[in-house]
Order: C-alpha cells, then sequence, then structure tokens
C-alpha cells in the first residue's frame, strides 16, 4: 500500500453570504496515495472547486484536518501555505492563468523565484520544461502570442517547475477543443506514469475522467461514490 | 517585473509621473536658479575681503554705483581720519565716476573706479585680487591709462572688442587702454574703468567727498570693534545721534548674511509651494497603484497559487509603486536643470544680466531624486499591503 500524500478528513467549508451560511463542503473526506491519478468529478454547484481549493493548500477548511504528507496545513498562515503549495503542488488551471506580461520561459521560471532558486537553475530547468511539452522554440513568446493549448502545455511546464509531487488541474481542457484536449490529457497521463506525478484532476466532463485510475464523485459536499477504473 | 507592469501600461504612468515630475522639476529648477542667484550675487562681494569694512553715505537716491547720489556724501579727510582709529591699517578713499565710454564711435555707459597711489595700491590690489590678460594693471605714474574689465573683450560692447593699447574716451577725455582684467564674475569689475585716484580726480574733478571708504583692518577677528570705532568717529564728525545714521559702515560678511537670508527665505517659500505639487503627485501615484491592485487581483491569486509569499507580492507592488516615483523624479530632474539653465540663459540674452544664473547642485539632484522616490513607496504602502492580503482563491475567482 502507497503512502497517503493527501488527505482530507471531515473537512467543512462554511461561507456565510449575507446571513445565510452556505456549506460548501459536508465532511468530505479523501485519501489520496502517491502516484494516483484521481478525478474529482461533480457537477457545478457539487463543491468540486471549494475540494480543490482544499486540495491544492489555497484554503483552509472551516472545520476538519488537512494532511499534506502527514503534516496538518489546516491551521497554517496564509504565507506559510504558500511556499508550501509553491514546493509540492504545481497548479494547471481552465484559464491556464499565465502572466501575460512575462514571456513564457519566465512564467516557467516564476515559481522557482519563489523558492529562491538561481537564475541560472531557473532558466536552464525552464528550458528543460519546456522542450518536454514541444515548446522550447516559442520560449520567447508571450502567453496571448500562443494558442490555447500551446499556453496550457506552458502551464503544465510552470507546474512542474518546482518539481512537486503533486499536480493539480482544474478541468485543464475546459478552454480548448477535443483535439488540443486529449494531447493536454495524454501529457498528464505521461507525467503520472513516467515521472511518477501524483495528479488530481478536478472535472465535469465524463471523458476526462476515463484517463483517471480513480473517480471520486462528489455532490452536495461530500463523497457520494467512487469508482476504480482498474486501467492500470 | 514591477517595471514589466508599468511598461504594460505606458499611458498611465506617466500621466501619474507627470504629477511628480512636474513637482521635482519645479524644486530643481526654481532652487536652482536661486542657487545661482546667490552665488552671483555673493560673487559681486567676492573683492573685499573678510578683514575690510566698508564705509558709505547713506541716503534716498541709490540708483547707480554703490557710495553715489547721496545727499550728504562722505568728506574725503575722513579717510586719514580713521586711518588713526586703533587696529586699521589702512584707510582708502574710493571714487567712483560714471560717465560715458566711447570706442569704435560708439557710446556706452562707464563708471570710472579709482585705484589709488603708493603704498596704498598694494593693499588695494591685494584686497581686490586683479589680475591681467592683456597689458598689465596700472601703476603709479600712469596718468590718462585705463584697466578695463573683462567685459570689454566682448564685441557686444562696442561693435569690436577692446584690446590693450586702444583708445578709448572717457567723458571725451582721450585715455590709452594699458591692459584688460581677467574675468571676476562680477558685473562691478567686469564692467569697471580703473584710472588712477589722481587722474580721476584732475579729470571729474575733485569736490571733496568720496564715495567708498574702504577700511582695512589687522587683526580680522577685531573687525567687530573697529567698525564700533569707526562708527563712533564718523557719528562725530557728521553730528548724527545713535540711529539716525547717515552712512552705513558693514563688514563683507554681514551683507552677505543677510542676503542669503533673504534669498534662503524665498528659496524655502519655493520648495514648500513645490512639495504641494510633490503630495498630489504622491496621491496620483496611490490612486494608480490601486487602480493597479484591483486589476490585477487575477494575477495576484496566480503568483501565490504558484507559491509567492504576501511578502513577495507586497514588494512587487511596493517596488512598483518607489518606481514610479524615482522615474518621474529622474525626469523632473532633467527638466528642472534644462529649465534652470535654459531660462537663466534666456535672461541672460534678453535681459543682458549676468546676475541670472543657474547652479544646480549635486545635493539637490540627489535630494529630489531620493525624495521622489520615498514619494513613490510611501505613496505605494498601503495599495501593496491591500494587494498582499488579497485570499489566493478570492483572487482567483476575481474576472476582470
Amino acid at each position: 500500500m502507497k503512502k497517503a500524500i493527501i488527505k482530507l478528513d471531515n473537512v467543512w467549508k462554511t461561507y456565510t453570504m449575507g446571513n445565510v451560511k452556505v456549506h460548501a463542503l459536508r465532511g468530505l473526506s479523501l485519501t489520496i496515495k502517491d502516484g494516483e491519478f484521481v478525478c474529482i468529478y461533480g457537477p457545478s454547484g457539487s463543491g468540486k472547486s471549494t475540494a480543490m481549493n482544499m486540495v491544492g493548500c489555497l484554503d483552509i477548511p472551516s472545520q476538519g484536518d488537512i494532511f499534506l504528507k502527514g503534516k496538518n496545513i489546516a491551521h497554517l498562515s496564509e504565507s506559510d501555505l504558500a511556499q508550501i503549495r509553491g514546493k509540492t503542488i504545481g497548479f494547471i488551471f481552465q484559464q491556464f492563468n499565465l502572466i501575460n506580461t512575462l514571456s513564457a520561459l519566465e512564467n516557467v521560471m516564476l515559481p522557482m523565484v519563489f523558492q529562491g532558486y538561481s537564475e541560472q537553475a531557473r532558466r536552464a530547468r525552464a528550458i528543460k520544461l519546456l522542450d518536454m511539452v514541444d515548446l522550447a522554440k516559442r520560449m520567447d513568446h508571450k502567453p496571448t502570442e500562443l494558442s490555447g493549448g500551446q499556453q496550457q502545455r506552458v502551464a503544465i511546464a510552470r507546474s512542474l517547475s518546482n518539481n512537486p509531487e503533486v499536480i493539480l488541474a482544474d478541468e485543464p481542457t475546459g478552454n480548448l477543443d477535443s483535439k488540443t484536449g486529449n494531447k493536454i490529457m495524454d501529457f498528464l497521463r505521461t507525467m503520472n506514469k513516467k515521472e511518477k506525478k501524483t495528479i488530481i484532476m478536478v472535472s465535469h466532463d465524463q471523458s476526462l475522467a476515463k484517463y483517471a485510475d480513480r473517480i471520486e464523485y462528489l455532490r452536495d459536499g461530500s463523497i457520494i461514490e467512487t469508482k476504480n477504473n482498474g486501467k492500470r | 517585473m514591477a517595471v514589466r507592469n508599468l511598461g504594460g501600461r505606458k499611458l498611465r504612468s506617466w500621466l501619474t509621473m507627470l504629477g511628480i515630475f512636474i513637482g521635482i522639476a519645479a524644486v530643481v529648477s526654481l532652487v536652482g536658479m536661486g542657487e545661482g542667484l546667490r552665488i552671483a550675487i555673493t560673487s559681486q562681494f567676492g573683492f573685499v575681503g573678510s578683514d575690510v569694512l566698508t564705509v558709505t553715505a547713506e541716503g534716498l537716491a541709490t540708483a547707480g554705483p554703490p557710495g553715489t547720489g547721496a545727499p550728504n556724501p562722505l568728506s574725503d579727510n575722513l579717510a586719514a581720519k580713521i586711518e588713526k582709529i586703533p587696529g586699521v591699517e589702512a584707510a582708502i578713499n574710493r571714487y567712483l565716476k560714471s560717465g560715458t565710454l566711447e570706442f569704435n564711435n560708439k557710446q556706452g555707459l562707464g563708471f570710472a573706479m579709482s585705484v589709488p597711489e603708493g603704498d596704498n595700491r598694494k593693499i588695494m590690489m591685494k584686497m581686490l585680487n586683479l589680475e591681467a590678460e592683456q597689458g598689465r594693471l596700472l601703476k603709479d605714474g600712469d596718468g590718462r591709462k585705463v584697466l578695463l574689465g573683462n567685459s570689454y573683450l566682448d564685441k557686444s560692447q562696442f561693435g569690436k572688442p577692446i584690446s590693450s593699447g586702444d583708445y578709448v574716451y572717457l567723458n571725451s577725455i582721450k585715455y590709452q587702454v594699458i591692459g584688460i582684467m581677467k574675468k571676476k564674475g562680477s558685473f562691478l569689475f567686469d564692467q569697471a574703468v580703473l584710472v588712477n585716484t589722481k587722474q580721476l580726480l584732475a579729470d571729474f574733478g575733485d569736490d571733496g567727498t568720496t564715495n567708498i571708504i574702504a577700511v582695512k583692518v589687522i587683526d580680522e577677528s577685531r573687525i567687530d570693534k573697529v567698525k564700533e570705532d569707526v562708527e563712533k568717529l564718523l557719528r562725530k564728525e557728521r553730528d548724527v545721534k545713535v540711529g539716525e545714521e547717515d552712512f552705513s559702515v558693514s563688514s563683507p560678511e554681514q551683507t552677505l548674511e543677510q542676503m542669503n537670508s533673504v534669498l534662503g527665505a524665498v528659496q524655502w517659500f519655493i520648495v514648500i509651494l513645490a512639495s504641494i505639487s510633490l503630495v498630489v503627485g504622491g496621491i496620483g501615484i496611490m490612486n494608480t497603484m490601486y487602480t493597479s491592485v484591483l486589476e490585477r487581483t487575477k494575477e495576484i491569486g496566480i503568483l501565490k497559487s504558484i507559491g509567492a509569499r504576501n511578502r513577495v507580492i507586497f514588494l512587487l507592488f511596493f517596488l512598483e509603486s518607489g518606481f514610479l516615483g524615482l522615474v518621474g523624479g529622474i525626469i523632473g530632474v532633467i527638466l528642472g536643470i534644462t529649465l534652470a539653465y535654459g531660462l537663466a540663459y534666456l535672461g541672460r540674452t534678453l535681459l543682458g544680466a549676468d546676475l541670472i544664473q543657474a547652479s544646480v547642485s549635486m545635493g539637490l539632484i540627489f535630494g529630489s531624486l531620493s525624495f521622489s522616490f520615498v514619494i513613490g513607496t510611501l505613496a505605494g504602502l498601503l495599495p501593496a499591503y491591500q494587494a498582499s492580503r488579497k485570499h489566493p482563491v478570492d483572487a482567483l475567482r476575481f474576472i476582470k
């Protein structure tokens, strides 16, 4: 049995909107093991995004504990969370979320700045990563000069820059056509297989779910069904 | 990255900096011109040492060279009496006569200054520190010979430059130019026509009065005591009470101090005015930074999600704001220097007054640069703090 890299234990998240309390997560428990490819699947309003924020250490729960590599992060300060997620988690967003004023290369180098790598180390690694996603030739282009698929590949390269254990993908193909989307998914699959990265994908797209080893069905803030793909 | 962000918003950055650079340009140009004026005025007094008292008659009409036009001029036998006061090395009568100067068939205004003979000449020469650029200085026995100020080398005075050996007409009397002095930077001397005392009095008439008595003291540290004694003597001689003096005894330092304090006050006034503009500029920067933080909320979210600590976000906006201030300052300084020297040049050529000069010191430049940077960073403090406190989830969800 592989060790758990992220473990959510009875996590609640409550938002107060005016006088109404909205429970986005109601006692979500979830364990993700090292090297897994997990898809958190659910319709909109199911608490998917909130779940992703929790898993990605972007937010802390109202109640419950989150363990990242055995360490409880539920009560850490925002700045410490930032440091941890910079090191352990790489993000891939539906909107790509690249910095438009920076070139592809600089975008990939950026997360390493926050971890204190030297300029040469950053450059060398960023070039290698861009080469891996077949964008070495376009590394000096700005995100706006790249196609959607290319931007997402830059985002993948960026997510890998600090060599994180976990890659968190939020609707990674949501803004792409199906052909490009499949290519991106193949990339993620390769990352999972070859680089042994743990991949957590949040999606409401049934067709993407098939890439994952395990699908967690989320509804109304908790897991209602777990399905193993048995593909591996 | 801070720089890059500014580059991406050129027009707004420029407009924001406008406030700063107008302020800085105002400070630099006005203070620079004020400083220039001060130096120019100071150099007018540079001809007398700090061990010399100047006695002049005071009165109404003070247009014209110092000591002329007073209703009750100093009688020329006072010098001998002053010389007897203990601590006085020499008291020298100095005569200033204004008249016409003619050369190359053109007339101009010239005012003649006397140069004493004998031992006093040596003292005076030492006091004035005169050197000849052409020809030689005056010496005893020189009759109708003149030593001219440096500005006569400029052909704008008489259509062509005067050089030593030429003949000029002073009040229609023919004099030979014996030499041209080196530039002193003081219009009093650069425009001067120096003639030996004897000749000057012979040609202009001697009415028994003098314009200035220069009193050289032996011991500089006792100049105040000597000054009191000279004043006492003059009161007695001229029969006036304390507080009703119709003469003045001044040490150059005193005069300078007075002048400097007035000019200093004017400069401070300018600085205060310009500071208001800088504060307004700072508020402009703050406004821009707030807008920028709001506009880039999503970017803040991205940076945070990829591991940027609050500190990093803060620094990013903080530096950006400081940079706005600094660049505004640099442009302001360049603009200010150009303005100061440009206006001074314009003033000199249009008005022909050498007094209008600009002097921008290094201290002024660095002072304004650091001040503008500080303004920028201060203005950026709050917006940057606000940016750093943004919650990553909210920031990421933010849609432009």
